[in-house]
């Protein structure tokens, strides 16, 4: 069982942490636990509670969503390094996607809860953290935008 | 030197004339793109470098641009990989072994890849982009000791859209070279990356002041490549894009390729970003 401390040693690593003050982290890593899923495992279903911040650490987790006519899609895939699930801090805190694991993965779960009120209680928290949960939403859109171009497809 | 191959001539004396070739074999690679064969009706092979394209004709239909997929380095036929977009390039695809095409060239600016022995090269590519850089990937191969860290970055639409699927599992397992590839969408059970190329460039190891770029794509896909590359500090002198344009004549004459000073079929198709920068951003161009 990976303890508290294990996860704080282990953060300042991820890029998602990477320069971020390690009392900081520290402080955050109280609301973390780890987890483990396995290939095909769902790590969460589309309107159920967003009550998770995934910071992947090995592993891929594809991001989907259920249609009826074609079965799903996979929108997205996040990897070792990548965060999963913002919707822990936009009301109502519900999943809009299916999260799954494309193979055995490992991550650190954030409770989102805790985490929202660490933020709340101190803005430089809140500030520091919702910097790069930004960055994240930034690349995502843009990468996101690109896609809808579909730049590949014959009549591009 | 491993760089071109050998010919005893280079091209037909009149750059405008087609030469004949005979296809030799057809490839599927994908539900819209197949991967010809030719061989010159008079035996001598056509030489040319990796990143210059042809001008290939199809008798009675017409004549299009089509960069050259094949190797170099080795001795053998003509090999160019055709995408169906319609027109002459329907006509290309849907031709069965034994049917004679001209050929036109090779024209055009090459990738120069062994600019980068000693350091890293990066190749990054989406779609159909993959085929003007085979011939710079099998160059590479070729004297892979030659080169530190090679890394193909390539983004598919979807993934029955990949191109060289097996080959790309080769280079990676034999050769030491780091392949990542990504597409736009999948259905569920798809195991690899969905996602956009240039998500791909922050997860790679490179020496940015030690690194040639090399990118070939969707004009939009290259600068956003462009963009991460500057980012990760690689020196616009140092990326080399393959632009698209209308080549017609192929020698510089009719200007329908033009990009204001530039000729893309003699100036480019490959040229540097530092010579492209201030062009890539200008909606009249």
């Amino acid at each position: 069982m990976d303890t508290i401390k294990e996860i704080k040693d282990y953060l300042p690593e991820h890029p998602f942490f990477k320069g971020l003050d390690p009392d900081l982290i520290a402080f955050l890593a109280g609301c973390a636990h780890n987890v483990h899923f396995k290939d095909g495992e769902i790590l969460f279903k589309e309107g159920g509670n967003a009550d998770t911040f995934y910071v992947v650490r090995k592993g891929r987790v594809a991001i989907q969503v259920h249609h009826p006519a074609g079965g799903g899609s996979i929108l997205d895939t996040v990897d070792a390094g990548g965060v999963v699930g913002w919707t822990w801090l936009i009301p109502p805190y519900k999943w809009i996607f299916d999260a799954t694991a494309s193979e055995d993965t490992s991550a650190v779960a954030f409770d989102g809860a805790c985490l929202r009120k660490k933020c709340e209680d101190d803005p430089a928290v809140g500030y520091a953290l919702m910097k790069r949960v930004t960055v994240v939403m930034y690349e995502r859109l843009e990468a996101a935008r690109l896609r809808l171009l579909d730049l590949y497809g014959a009549g591009a | 030197m491993a760089a071109t191959r050998t010919s005893t001539r280079l091209a037909t004396t009149d750059p405008m004339v087609p030469r004949p070739f005979r296809l030799l074999s057809k490839r599927h690679d994908t539900h819209d793109t197949v991967t010809l064969e030719l061989e010159p009706t008079d035996g001598v092979p056509l030489a040319f470098k990796a990143g210059q394209f042809t001008m290939l004709h199809a008798f009675g239909i017409g004549e299009v641009p089509i960069s050259i997929s094949g190797s170099p380095v080795a001795e053998g036929p003509l090999v160019h990989t055709i995408r169906n977009v319609g027109g002459v390039t329907r006509t290309l695809v849907e031709a069965e072994p034994g049917v004679e095409f001209g050929v036109r060239g090779p024209f055009g600016t090459s990738w120069d890849v062994s600019d980068g022995k000693g350091g890293d090269v990066v190749i990054i590519t989406g779609g159909i982009g993959l085929a003007p850089l085979r011939p710079a990937i099998l160059e590479v191969l070729a004297e892979r000791d030659q080169y530190d860290r090679v890394t193909l970055l390539y983004g598919a639409r979807t993934p029955d859209d990949i191109l060289f699927g097996d080959e790309l599992r080769r280079w990676a397992d034999l050769n030491g070279i780091a392949v990542e590839v990504t597409v736009d969408s999948a259905a569920p059970g798809w195991k690899g990356r969905v996602g956009f190329v240039t998500q791909l460039i922050s997860r790679v190891s490179f020496d940015p002041a030690h690194t040639l770029a090399l990118v070939c794509g969707p004009e939009v896909m290259m600068r956003a490549c462009v963009t991460e590359l500057r980012q990760r500090g690689v020196p616009a002198g140092a990326m080399r894009l393959s632009m698209e344009r209308s080549m017609k004549c192929g020698i510089g004459l009719c200007g329908h390729c033009q990009l204001r000073e530039l000729f893309i079929c003699v100036d480019g198709p490959v040229l540097t970003y530092e010579r492209l920068a201030p062009l890539m951003q200008k909606w009249e161009l």
